[in-house]
Formats: structure tokens, sequence, C-alpha cells
């Protein structure tokens, strides 16, 4: 092949647009599905799911054993869903000498239904190839300096399994309501990049 | 296939760009929703999708943002299915439209064995041209298993559209140093292994 010949491509609204116009065409593409996807994506699939099965975690005793030994019970337990494809999720505990972060190696693979979409880095070449390799450097460059003490454990999503990282609770946080609770849970502490340190009461 | 999507423990990348900036592709959200339509309507399976991003060619997939790898792939497979010629889609999109690479064969799952929690297992020392879901940075490598999922399709045959039983993945526990010596950080590395991937280890 040719690579030095190859003609620039067309920009990707232009081949987006082909995209529909040929799903539609062959009336594979209802009409209306595109903004009633994204407008269900947008509202359904948030950050505030998994920050709620946290708080409950945090919270509720019963509910933090269910959430380890079955994630995708505990989820659907709150109302979440799943898309057909991700058919187990598993839920890491951190505890003060063990912190777990994920990650996928050959694409993205999140639980994007119960965290909210994946950031950008997560996405990104860079995190992708060091995290698995580099781990301490990685999360200390990102602003998460861990202890010489504590065990790293990655988890590559590379199967059809969905994990999602159980932070520890902030001990200033100690007796808030579940409610309010949920609000301190971000996106990057249950892929583990972050360990809600910084949350003070 | 041992393709540029490998990325785990590949050398030479900076650093994560953290946290993200703002950037709002409107035609983004249209490739993730059209992407979904087409999987929905089992045009093709998410196996079929991440092998036709697998087959980009190298200095696209590298160069190529998240939805331009979906977008490539979304156009790949529904002109490999017969429902487009590259031809019409380049003239609907108005310009060249790049497709990833052509499709070969699949292959069937192993014959079944199955683990325990706790076992030790190691990952067949394999090379498989098609889709296969195991990192090379763990081929040939020993762990413990510490999770059991239920079955999913067997990747190698359902990216290339080939009846797949199920079988489980099983979580299984590295140590970063088995994998790279001691050009890594200290860590266990967990990796979700279909079980034809694995092989028994003997007792010694």
């Amino acid at each position: 092949m040719a690579d030095n010949a190859t003609p620039p491509a067309a920009p990707p609204e232009q081949r987006t647009a082909a995209i529909e116009m040929v799903l539609r065409r062959h009336g594979i593409l209802p009409d209306g599905f595109v903004g009633e996807f994204t407008e269900h994506a947008d509202d359904a699939w948030v950050t505030s799911n998994g920050a709620r099965m946290v708080a409950r975690a945090w919270t509720d005793p019963a509910f933090h054993t269910r959430m380890l030994t079955d994630g995708t019970a505990a989820a659907r337990e709150m109302g979440f869903e799943f898309p057909e494809h991700h058919r187990h999720l598993v839920v890491l505990e951190n505890t003060p000498d063990i912190h777990n972060v994920i990650v996928c190696t050959l694409c993205s693979c999140t639980a994007y239904t119960i965290i909210g979409a994946a950031p950008d880095w997560y996405k990104d070449l860079d995190y992708r190839a060091r995290v698995v390799r580099e781990s301490r450097t990685v999360l200390r460059e990102m602003g998460l300096d861990l202890p010489a003490s504590t065990e790293i454990r990655v988890w590559d999503t590379t199967a059809d399994t969905r994990y999602m990282v159980l932070p520890l609770q902030p001990p200033a946080t100690e007796g808030w309501p579940v409610e309010k609770l949920a609000t301190i849970v971000t996106q990057d502490s249950m892929i583990g990049a972050s360990r809600l340190d910084e949350v003070k009461g | 296939m041992d393709s540029l999507h490998d990325l785990g423990g590949k050398q030479g990348f900076g650093g994560v760009k953290y946290p993200d900036l703002p950037h709002h592709e409107t035609w983004e959200p249209v490739v993730r929703a059209l992407s979904a339509c087409a999987l929905r309507k089992h045009l093709y399976n998410m196996d079929e999708f991440r092998h036709a991003i697998e087959r980009m060619a190298p200095r696209h997939y590298v160069t190529a943002a998240y939805y331009e790898r979906h977008l490539t792939a979304v156009a790949t497979l529904l002109v490999e299915k017969g429902v487009v010629t590259h031809e019409e889609l380049e003239t609907l999109a108005g310009g060249a439209f790049p497709l990833a690479g052509p499709i070969g064969p699949g292959r069937l799952p192993a014959a079944p064995q199955s683990f325990a929690i706790g076992e030790t297992v190691r990952v067949k020392n394999e090379y498989v041209p098609g889709h296969v879901r195991m990192p090379a940075y763990i081929r040939g490598k020993t762990g413990v298993v510490v999770g059991i999922s239920p079955p999913y399709p067997f990747p190698d045959a359902a990216g290339h559209g080939m009846q797949a039983p199920g079988e489980p993945a099983y979580d299984v526990r590295f140590r970063a140093r088995d994998l790279w010596a001691d050009s890594c950080d200290d860590a266990m590395n967990h990796v979700g292994v279909f079980q034809s991937y694995l092989e028994k280890v003997g007792e010694d």
C-alpha cells in the first residue's frame, strides 16, 4: 500500500453524514434515533449512578456486601441499566493499604452506564500504554502520590467484565447523610485516579 | 492480531493529558448514536466492531481520535456486510473515506477446561492473526485466578461473525515484575483472560 499516495480523508462531519444517510436509506436508523439516544445517554448514564452506589455502600453494610458480591445485581437493584454486552460488574474495594485502578489497554471499555462516559484521559493512548507498567508513576503524575507501602492493583478491561472502584470514605465525612455523600464521589475516584483525599468536612 | 491497538506496556509515551480539556465536536455524539443503532440492529456485534478498529492502518490508528476510530469501524463493517459500497460512501462523503484493512479467518474456542479461584494458570504462547482479547504483555505468562465471569461469546470467533459459544473469562493476577522484570513499577496486574487463552500449570 502506498500510504503517501492516499488522499486526505473527507472531514469527519461529512463522513458521519454519509453513514447516517446510508443507515436511514436502508431503514436501519429510525427517525429521531440520534437525538433520543444522545439525550438518554446524557441523562441516564451518568457518574451520579455509581456515586449513589458508593455512598450507599458506605452507609448500608448489607448493600456494601451485596455490591462486592454481585455488582451487576446491586446496580440493577438501584434501577441502573447495562448494555447487552456488559454482563458482569465487579466492584473493587480500596482499603488504606490497597489501591485499585482501571484501564482498558486494547480499546477504552468502561462501565459507562454506571460511572458515566469515559473521560478523554482514560481513552488517551498514553494512559492505556503506561498505567499497566508504570502505575505508581502515572498516578503520581496525575496528582495521586501513593505511599510506597500501598499495594497497587491494576485491572485491564480486556473481557466483557466491567469494573468500578469503591473508594474509601473520607474520614471527615463520617456521619453525613447518603445524599450528601453521593455528591463527593467523583468519576476519577471510581476509576482509581483519585482517592477523594481532598474531601474535607 | 499484534497491531498498534495493543498498547499495554509500550514505552515512549508521554504524560496523560489530565484533567480533560473541554471539547465539543458535534459529529462525535452522532457517531456514537449511529454505532449504537447498528449494534442494536445486530448489523455487527461488539467484537466485530472492536476488530474493525484493530484492523485500521497503523498510521491511521495512532493519529485518529477516539470517534474517528469508531467512524472508520462502522463504515468498514457496513461495506463488509454489503450494506453500501466503498465508492458510494466516498460519493456521499464528498471525498476519501479511509476504511480498515481486510478481515481474515477467525477461530473456534479450545476444548473446554475449567479453572478455580486461587489456581495458578499460564497464558498460552499463541500468536493469533485475527481478533483476540489477550494483550501481548501477558502472552506465555503465569498468574493466579482471582475471579470468574459468566460466559461471554468467544471473541476470536464472534469478531469474525462466526457462531461463538460462550465461555467464562478469568480475572488473572500477575505480578508486574513477572511481566516486565525490573523495568516497571511494582504492582499487581489483573487481566480478564478468556478460558481458551489459558492452560493448566503442572504441579512441580
